[in-house]
């Protein structure tokens, strides 16, 4: 069995084609980088809508395979931007009316988790997922992932990006934020903010661009950033850890590529005696191979949606899907 | 000392006192932070729990009595609570009784707001039944506010930690917490409706409201 997948929720268009062994076919992915400022939905989606057709072409060649080969097209329907999803979402319907292909609905989210256990050989994992508009601590329970941590206001990801470009970094801001830390070595005092299994970013990014209006050590203040947030991070995935009693720790998302981020996780993780495992860049950010991946998983057990039903969803949640294809304890 | 409980935040050993039966709770050094984060956090929430469980017995909530309190060695010690943890009693109590401590529950909270405190960690494991009362513990996340806010995300967090670990009851019991909590706070239906917005909050909201 092989997938097309199509990812479009935020910054990324790809499209990835996997089997049903797990092999990657193809796996391309276009970013579009703003100019100025920070993601403009609208922007976003006419760079998706344009690249397509290239992206497509693409992973077919990559993959050397034809349309006649695939079995199904998945897409991310959500959560995401509306304008980025709704193109997604058109490309997708145009493909699966037009070579008569079943479309196949995947949560963003949910795609997330499937890819990196895929990848990192993990069977039942704790999951820490960071990027530029999420960030959330989630494990299986009955049925479904069920959330036992996420961001109260802003994520993680956008926290940084915001700051860097308030200190005249270019976008993205992480790479830079993680780069000028390494020579900080003051620790400013910031917001640190958990609410029980929760944090919250808004107040901590909003004290760090003061420090630094108010003159503060640009480097110092990268440093006092990654503390203060990654803190919280390891605090509410500890938390988790100790409460799920799960053995695996899976850290995934765009930030994962942060060296200090997973240094700090793996100490985590030994902690409660389970394996850290951060999953390589290419399937940790926003790539169209989960989505193909998740929807393999989805075809599989049928779920599939009349085109005329594939409406978006802007704010779908990871606890809201039932994950059938879940058996404890097996891949 | 005897450990009863190795926490992920704090060990709580079981001691005698001047002859009472008392819990110490002492936060942990974490090696994942820097030391200035970790004595930081760790003085100030043992010190910032001693405050908020002597306000909230203040004000009619039901909490440990606290005995002695010393940030620098990270210590708390408080009165030992004879009692089982919701957690564990919901496994096995029946309908009828689970509504009447997650109503009791909700008054509480509704309490604790009425006078401006918040707890900040409101699960299931931080909450005793003992005999027909509710004792909350565990205030280390806690603050005094009087914005909504900081209302909402209690009462989100109290529906969160319900759907993630009893999702069978999560429905039923937060009803039966909003049936309290509406009888002990007057502005409930404020709260509650922030309690929908924070839940709604997702990718990107905050990136359009800062760029403007
Ligand atoms: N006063 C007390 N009397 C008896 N047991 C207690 C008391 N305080 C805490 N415990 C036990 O220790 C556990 C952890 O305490 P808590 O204050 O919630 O710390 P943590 O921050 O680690 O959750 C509780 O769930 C309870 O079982
Ligand atoms: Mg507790």
């Amino acid at each position: 069995m092989i997938v097309l997948g199509i990812e479009c929720t935020a910054h990324t268009f790809g499209c990835g084609i996997v089997d049903s062994d797990g092999h990657v076919l193809a796996n391309v992915n276009s970013e579009y980088v703003p100019i100025t400022g920070g993601i403009h939905p609208r922007e976003a989606a006419r760079h998706h809508s344009s690249i397509a057709p290239k992206v497509l072409a693409e992973a077919f060649k990559k993959s050397d395979i034809s349309m006649d080969d695939v079995d199904g097209i998945a897409v991310s329907l959500g959560p995401g931007l509306g304008p980025c999803l709704r193109t997604g979402a058109t490309v997708a319907r145009a493909l699966a009316a037009y070579y008569d292909k079943p479309l196949i609905p995947v949560n963003h989210c949910v795609a997330h988790i499937e890819i990196a256990k895929m990848i990192c050989k993990s069977l039942d994992p704790l999951v820490v997922y960071i990027s530029g508009g999420n960030t959330i601590v989630a494990a299986f329970s009955s049925g479904r992932y069920r959330i036992f941590g996420e961001t109260l206001d802003i994520a993680l990801g956008n926290c940084l990006d915001v700051f860097a470009r308030e200190a005249g970094l270019s976008h993205p801001g992480g790479p830079h934020i993680e780069r000028l830390a390494l020579k900080g070595n003051r620790y400013i005092q910031l917001p640190y903010v958990v609410k029980g299994q929760d944090v919250s970013f808004s107040g901590l990014l909003t004290a760090a661009i003061r420090r630094l209006k108010e003159g503060y050590r640009l480097e110092d203040l990268c440093f006092s950033l990654q503390e203060t947030a990654f803190s919280m991070i390891c605090e509410v995935a500890e938390r988790a850890l100790s409460h799920t009693m799960k053995h695996e720790l899976l850290l995934t998302g765009g930030v994962a590529a942060n060296k200090r981020l997973r240094s700090m996780l793996s100490k985590v993780a030994e902690l409660h005696e389970a394996t850290f495992k951060p999953v390589p860049l290419q399937y940790a950010r926003d790539n169209g191979a989960m989505i193909a991946w998740t929807g393999i998983l989805g075809l599989q057990f049928g779920l599939i949606l009349n085109v005329e039903k594939s409406y978006v969803r802007p704010r779908w949640r990871l606890d809201s899907v039932d994950i059938p294809w879940f058996r404890e304890g097996f891949p | 000392m005897k450990l009863i409980c190795k926490g992920a935040e704090a060990n709580l050993y079981l001691d005698f006192w001047f002859g009472f039966k008392v819990v110490k709770k002492i936060r942990i050094s974490k090696p994942y932070r820097i030391p200035e984060l970790d004595e930081y956090l760790r003085s100030y929430r043992t010190f910032n729990e001693a405050r908020l469980l002597s306000s909230a017995r203040r004000v009619g909530v039901s909490t440990p009595i606290v005995l002695d309190v010393n940030p620098s060695s990270y210590t708390l010690t408080m009165e030992y609570i004879e009692g089982v943890l919701l957690r564990d009693y919901m496994l096995k109590a029946d309908e009828k009784i689970l509504k009447k401590h997650f109503i009791k529950v909700g008054e509480m909270i509704g309490v604790l707001h009425s006078n401006g405190i918040y707890h900040g960690d409101l699960t299931t494991s931080n909450m005793f039944i003992v005999n027909d009362n509710v004792y909350l513990i565990d205030f280390g996340l806690g603050g005094f506010s009087r914005e909504v806010e900081a209302f909402g995300v209690d009462l989100h967090l109290m529906r969160r930690t319900l759907e993630s670990t009893h999702h069978d009851l999560a429905e039923q019991c937060f009803s039966y917490v909003v049936e309290g909590y509406s009888s002990s706070f007057e502005d409930w239906r404020r709260v509650l409706k922030k309690v929908e917005e924070i839940r709604r909050r997702g990718r990107y909201v905050e990136e359009r409201r800062l760029r403007k």
